[in-house]
């Protein structure tokens, strides 16, 4: 069992949601990485998404494109997370995942990315431009270094399909839950509940809800039909901003306490 | 001769193409691949498509014998295929109407487009208007500002053009708003992408639709001179023309195929857009090509005095050409095309697209080492009246210096 499976196994047992939250590494310069990443693990995230920062981010909205872009000018490649992470690591015991593109993983060469990132305690990848049609090009070295690739559904993915790609995984579903990119959205279109109970009924994997969460109601409500939530671009806001109180609140949003 | 079928069923050429593309559009591009493969063999489609081309377009477009030019070079026979003939002024809109007539076979009465120059962005709204179509058109906000007159062309036409501020506010930051407001809109929308590129079925949809010219080419040059061509020069920026013009002739190895990138301000300076020259295989805009990039896999601008050319990638099939060694691929610099914009101009009074002007500068050096019993076919992709103002102003710069 790996640490992604693990942790869904324990939050079960506690009957507890998984918060994940996501953070694009070298925004606000790379030397921050660490205390960001301890910061969500003190608030309560079941596991944390890293995100690699790149040229051409098709699938994500302003927020996320821009901290890319700050990230960017700020020198930070693949590459250098990989070591940040690497000299951290032990620091933070929650799962790790990376959200990359594929194009910088090709560059920095697929075998090495597998192996190093493994090394750097990384447990799992999300590759947002890489739809399971396409995953022989990395998806047995990530196996083979026990690094855990995630794939996604979207509500435009039929229910054959969903079951057909919740089965090539170990970790977790990550389900989009919206129609178009990242980044904070005020409603969810209606029937997105019923929607999310289908794909855990279709998946043999725990289940999160991804893309537009931004607040603590919207967490606890799509959590409600799964089996936790991604936030990005709230987060991202909210470190902007650097209020920590804020993060604090919607991390903490799914914890049982809070739940009732 | 060679047999030639690719792509293969999952859209490879070799190692490149493929569909990279975020889990929502898969829904999109399959339904799209089996859809045009429906449509490919329906017979009232492609009678549409032709009757579009030779009534609304002015298809067949001529082969000319450039005869001025041929005694410049002093070697091979040089024949011009005249895309610039065609209605809105360039190869675009043989795939826009294509493309199009597919969208409302798809019951999509929307249409998302690119454009860099604009040329695209003007073929894709003017079949628009023709089809009562919705149009919108992401450019890049540098682009806005140097075609000014394509954007005020599209508007006229009743396309809603979105300037794009985001990344390097050029081309490739127009295919990346273009994709996102597909992701998010792919239910009633198609999109219409302009060159040899993104996902499968893109690259060979395109090039499909193309192939009118080298089809074309190829019948008119057999009944001209009785055999076919011993070299075919075409531009390269995404590569649709080129793709267009060469694909039929990739079987007849005999026939030299060559394309011609930009190679800008030199092709070791940072200002070119060589992408098969100077790139190396990467993904971006759903397919794996050759590109511009830095080390880390962050895509580069490029850079060229022509706008269509200034794209960092190239088509998969392509970059599959230049691997497999069937096409021979070199660069022309923004001098040198300049060069031949002006003696195009001089001595057969044509102005060419200085995108076409890169493949009659190289033309012009190969043709020169030819024998006079060959001949060279030269695709002219598009007419020059888009780029006047801007050699005028290049042109002054080097007198006043």
């Amino acid at each position: 069992m790996n640490r992604i499976q693990e942790t869904f196994k324990q939050l079960k047992e506690n009957g507890q949601k998984a918060f994940v939250p996501y953070i694009m590494a070298g925004d606000g310069g790379l030397g921050c990485l660490a205390d960001r990443l301890l910061t969500l693990e003190k608030f309560g995230a079941s596991l944390i998404e890293v995100g690699i920062p790149f040229s051409d981010p098709v699938a994500d909205g302003p927020v996320i494109q821009q901290a890319g872009i700050r990230a960017l000018a700020n020198s930070v490649s693949l590459r250098d997370v990989i070591v940040e992470l690497k000299r951290t690591k032990g620091n933070i015991s929650v799962p790790i995942l990376f959200m990359t593109y594929l194009n910088p993983i090709l560059s920095y060469g697929v075998e090495r990315f597998a192996e190093d990132i493994r090394e750097a305690g990384i447990d799992g990848c999300i590759i947002p431009d890489l739809p399971v049609e396409e995953e022989d090009i990395i998806a047995p070295l990530l196996e083979k270094a026990n690094v855990e690739l995630i794939r996604l559904v979207t509500l435009a993915t039929p229910p054959e399909r969903i079951e057909m790609i919740s089965q090539k995984g170990n970790g977790f579903l990550y389900t989009v839950t919206v129609k178009g990119i990242t980044g904070t959205r005020k409603e969810y279109q209606s029937g997105i509940g019923e929607f999310l109970e289908e794909v855990k009924r279709l998946s043999a994997i725990p289940v999160l809800a991804g893309f537009g969460v931004s607040n603590e109601e919207q967490a606890r409500e799509l959590a409600s039909f799964c089996d936790g939530v991604v936030v990005g671009s709230r987060i991202v806001e909210l470190f902007i901003k650097n209020d920590l109180q804020g993060i604090e609140k919607l991390v903490s949003s799914l914890h049982k306490e809070t739940m009732i | 001769m060679i047999d030639y079928a690719l792509p293969n069923e999952r859209g490879h050429f070799g190692m490149f193409g493929g569909r990279y593309v975020p889990e929502t559009l898969m829904q999109p591009v399959l339904e799209l691949e089996i859809e045009y493969e429906k449509a490919k063999k329906d017979p009232e489609f492609q009678a549409e498509v032709k009757r579009l081309l030779e009534e609304y377009v002015g298809r067949d477009t001529p082969l000319f014998f450039a005869e001025n030019l041929t005694k410049h070079s002093g070697g091979a026979k040089i024949y011009l295929k005249r895309e610039d003939l065609n209605h809105t002024g360039a190869h675009k809109i043989n795939n826009a109407i294509g493309q199009a007539l597919l969208a409302v076979r798809m019951g999509k009465r929307k249409i998302v487009a690119e454009t860099g120059a604009g040329q695209h962005g003007v073929a894709t709204a003017t079949v628009c208007a023709l089809l009562k179509l919705d149009c919108i058109v992401f450019m890049g906000e540098e682009d806005v500002k140097r075609q000014a007159l394509n954007v005020f062309r599209m508007e006229l036409l009743g396309a809603k053009v979105v300037s794009v501020k985001s990344g390097s506010a050029t081309l490739k930051d127009a295919v990346n708003e273009a994709l996102r407001y597909w992701v998010a809109n792919a239910d009633d929308t198609h999109y219409l992408l302009g060159s040899v590129m993104g996902p499968h079925p893109f690259p060979m949809m395109v090039r499909d639709f193309q192939s009118v010219i080298g089809n074309e080419t190829r019948e008119q040059i057999l009944e001209r001179e009785g055999k076919l061509p011993e070299a075919v020069v075409a531009c390269i920026g995404g590569g649709s023309n080129s793709m267009g013009m060469f694909y039929p002739f990739i079987g007849d190895t005999d026939v030299k195929l060559y394309g011609v990138e930009a190679a800008g301000r030199g092709i070791d300076t940072p200002y070119h857009a060589a992408s098969l020259t100077k790139g190396r295989p990467g993904v971006v805009h759903g397919s794996l090509m050759y590109l511009l990039q830095n080390e880390d896999g962050q895509i580069q601008e490029a850079h060229s005095v022509s706008a269509g050319l200034d794209y960092p990638g190239v088509g998969p099939e392509h970059s599959y050409l230049k691997d497999a060694g069937r096409v021979i691929y070199d660069s022309i610099t923004d001098e040198q095309a300049l060069s031949a914009f002006q003696l195009l101009a001089q001595l057969e009074g044509i102005i060419p697209a200085l995108e076409s002007a890169h493949a009659v500068a190289f033309a012009l050096e190969q043709a020169a080492k030819m024998k006079e019993t060959e001949t060279l076919i030269i695709c002219l992709s598009g007419r020059g009246d888009k780029d006047v103002d801007t050699v005028r102003s290049i042109i002054k710069r080097g007198e006043s210096q």
